[in-house]
């Protein structure tokens, strides 16, 4: 287990609890995705995760250790997020944004060396970006910031990567082009934990789906099991129908009337 | 014509060996390059040229000269004076510097001399505060006086200028009133737990907006022809009074806080990315965020004690090193520093023989400054603005 987490339980407020007494785990090399609706606690979690908010009670281990223990830069080698798209203030390029990846094996009163940037280019080059390397990230398309995002992350030489709504404010090209890259990130050993709103997406890349809703996980285990019509009208509340379709060989979720 | 027709067949020459993007990146890299080299010696050139400039003519083969001969007596003073452990008699000689007798080395020396480097650090050092803060703030827009430091500064200065009225008095004063109003920000922005630097710049507002109306009231309280215009003044900043004295008093602080930026240069990269994404990224973003207003606030207080208040740098500087050479605080901090430099040697150039009373360079910065800000981003000639 890469991440363990064992019924962690959040409030902001002492009062109204964010979510429960939740548990699960992710193993190396595993794609673990968390659906549920807006404002169930899904960024709230990722948060805790990486030691930004501190839970009410319950454990957070990372690579058995638990989060609290760790030093900031040491676990920023370990565990690595991918923000949701958003503007950055200063227009970086593209190849100084991944390099800031390389920050957790940076001293604090130091600059990347040669080898941080031996491992830029590669990361850029895992991503298939390489020719926007000297593009200001103000100056390309919202695809291509997720694939710099994501080259940050691995730059930092992560055993997971966190991802919050790594798919959305994408077109459905982008969408596949970032899920296709999780299952590789996967195949390489890194685990990912990334939230969706995207019920399709568990089934196309996860080995597992977890559905978070009003502060407990309804269900988790494997996506078939997970992705039911019953669950998804519980988490959103209308009628969704699951069903297989040969053409796309999987099955898909729509919203029925 | 000639040297873009080479231009041309070194480009053809690399798109059959390295194509289209290398050359792109190549022919960026070596303008950013050669940008940055002519900044940082736009403030030797600068500095020598400045030597020559004011309301006392003087020869500039002399200038030279005795710049020259300056420069030796300091070095054979400095030798002499730590000569007695380390060096063979023949430099412990008894030292008569002969410089100071000679016509005009009185003027360089002792008025020119550290005005004008004085100008140099006040400028490198608002410049240096105004681009670290920017960072922190995640906005460009940010200049050195968010916190309040000028604020308190004018107060203190005012309150001193009132009460006292000796110069050190008054540097003191607004040294200690400046640290203060940033200090009493920070107090402020803690009481509102875990939501980062924007209450931070509301508390700066804060005391600012508190500080000011200290100094109204201070102005109100004066006499009109003689402590107001003396507060006035000041307030409008000037380099005409800056000794030697005073520059070996903010000398130091002012180079250690900026070196602590400098060496801090990768971590404010990754600061202006937001709190969050530092944090995920390994950086102690409050340990870091402390270290970087203390040094910060450290320099603007100290140039802002021996100049007044000097408007506009903190802020345009920063954007023009952006526009010139990027965004990356590896190259912007020291970029900044010598644009800092240089620009208000050269203010301070015009404000000394513009017009044969001085004019305040406060008033210069921003009258210069404004329509120069306005110009550059109307052009936009490189696409960070």
């Amino acid at each position: 287990m890469i991440l363990d987490i064992e019924k962690l339980t959040f409030s902001y407020d002492k009062k109204n609890y964010q979510f429960n007494e939740i548990s699960f785990g992710i193993g190396k090399g595993e794609i673990f995705s968390i659906l549920g609706r807006n404002g169930t606690g899904k960024s709230t979690l990722i948060k805790c995760i990486l030691n930004v908010l501190v839970p009410d009670a319950g454990r957070i281990s990372l690579a058995g250790r638990n989060v609290r223990d760790w030093k900031r830069q040491e676990m920023a080698s370990v565990a690595a997020y991918v923000p949701q798209a958003k503007n950055i203030v200063f227009p970086f390029t593209v190849f100084d944004y991944v390099l800031m990846g390389r920050t957790p094996h940076i001293p604090s009163f130091s600059i990347p060396k040669e080898s941080d940037v031996g491992v830029t280019e590669d990361c850029l080059k895992k991503l298939g970006i390489s020719h926007l390397s000297d593009k200001p990230v103000s100056e390309i398309s919202g695809g291509e910031h997720q694939m710099a995002a994501i080259a940050r992350a691995v730059a930092q030489g992560p055993s997971l990567i966190i991802m919050d709504e790594p798919t959305s404010h994408l077109d459905m090209g982008n969408q596949q082009k970032v899920l296709r890259m999780t299952e590789k990130l996967a195949a390489d050993g890194i685990a990912v934990l990334m939230t969706t709103h995207f019920p399709d997406h568990g089934f196309i890349v996860s080995d597992r789906v977890a559905i978070m809703e009003d502060g407990n996980l309804i269900a988790a285990g494997a996506p078939e099991e997970v992705i039911t019509g019953e669950n998804l009208r519980t988490a959103y509340g209308i009628d969704i129908s699951v069903s297989y379709v040969p053409e796309a060989g999987r099955k898909v979720c729509i919203p029925v009337k | 014509m000639n040297e873009e027709s080479s231009l041309n067949q070194y480009e053809a020459l690399l798109k059959n060996v390295h194509g289209r993007f290398y050359r792109i990146l190549l022919s960026f890299r070596e303008r950013e390059v050669l940008v940055r080299s002519l900044i940082y010696l736009s403030v030797p050139a600068i500095l020598m040229f400045s030597m020559f400039v004011g309301r006392y003519q003087m020869d500039p083969a002399e200038t030279l000269r005795i710049t020259f001969l300056g420069l030796y007596d300091l070095i054979f003073a400095f030798l002499h004076w730590t000569g007695h452990a380390i060096l063979p008699s023949v430099f412990t000689a008894d030292f008569i510097p002969h410089s100071y007798e000679m016509r005009g080395g009185t003027v360089l020396f002792n008025i020119r001399f550290p005005r004008i480097v004085g100008a140099a650090l006040v400028g490198a050092a608002l410049s240096v505060a105004g681009a670290s803060f920017q960072g922190l703030f995640k906005n460009p827009l940010v200049s050195p006086d968010i916190l309040g430091v000028s604020s308190g500064a004018g107060f203190g200065a005012a309150l001193a200028i009132l009460f006292i009225g000796n110069s050190l008095a008054i540097q003191a004063s607004a040294f200690i009133f400046g640290i203060a109003a940033v200090a009493a920000t920070c107090l402020i922005g803690r009481i509102y737990k875990g939501s980062g630097t924007l209450v931070l710049v509301l508390a700066g507002i804060i005391t600012g907006a508190f500080f000011s109306a200290l100094l109204s009231l201070l102005k109100y309280m004066a006499d009109p022809y003689d402590t107001l215009p003396a507060i006035i003044f000041w307030l409008m900043g000037s380099l005409g009074s800056i000794s030697t004295g005073d520059l070996m008093l903010v000398a130091p602080a002012i180079a250690t806080g900026s070196a602590v930026i400098y060496m801090l240069r990768w971590r404010i990269n990754v600061m202006s990315l937001g709190e969050d994404e530092a944090l995920s990224l390994g950086v102690d973003t409050k340990k870091t965020t402390i270290i970087m207003i203390t040094c910060a606030t450290l320099i603007t207080a100290s140039a802002v004690c021996i100049s007044g208040i000097i408007g506009w740098i903190g802020l345009v500087i920063p954007h023009l090193g952006r526009m010139l050479t990027g965004p990356d605080f590896r190259t912007l901090i020291p970029v900044s520093a010598f644009l800092g430099a240089s620009y208000l040697m050269l203010i301070d150039d015009l404000a000394r023989t513009l017009t044969t009373t001085e004019i305040p360079i406060g008033v210069l910065t921003a009258l210069i400054g404004a329509p120069f800000f306005a110009y550059l981003l109307s052009k936009k000639t490189v696409g960070w603005v």
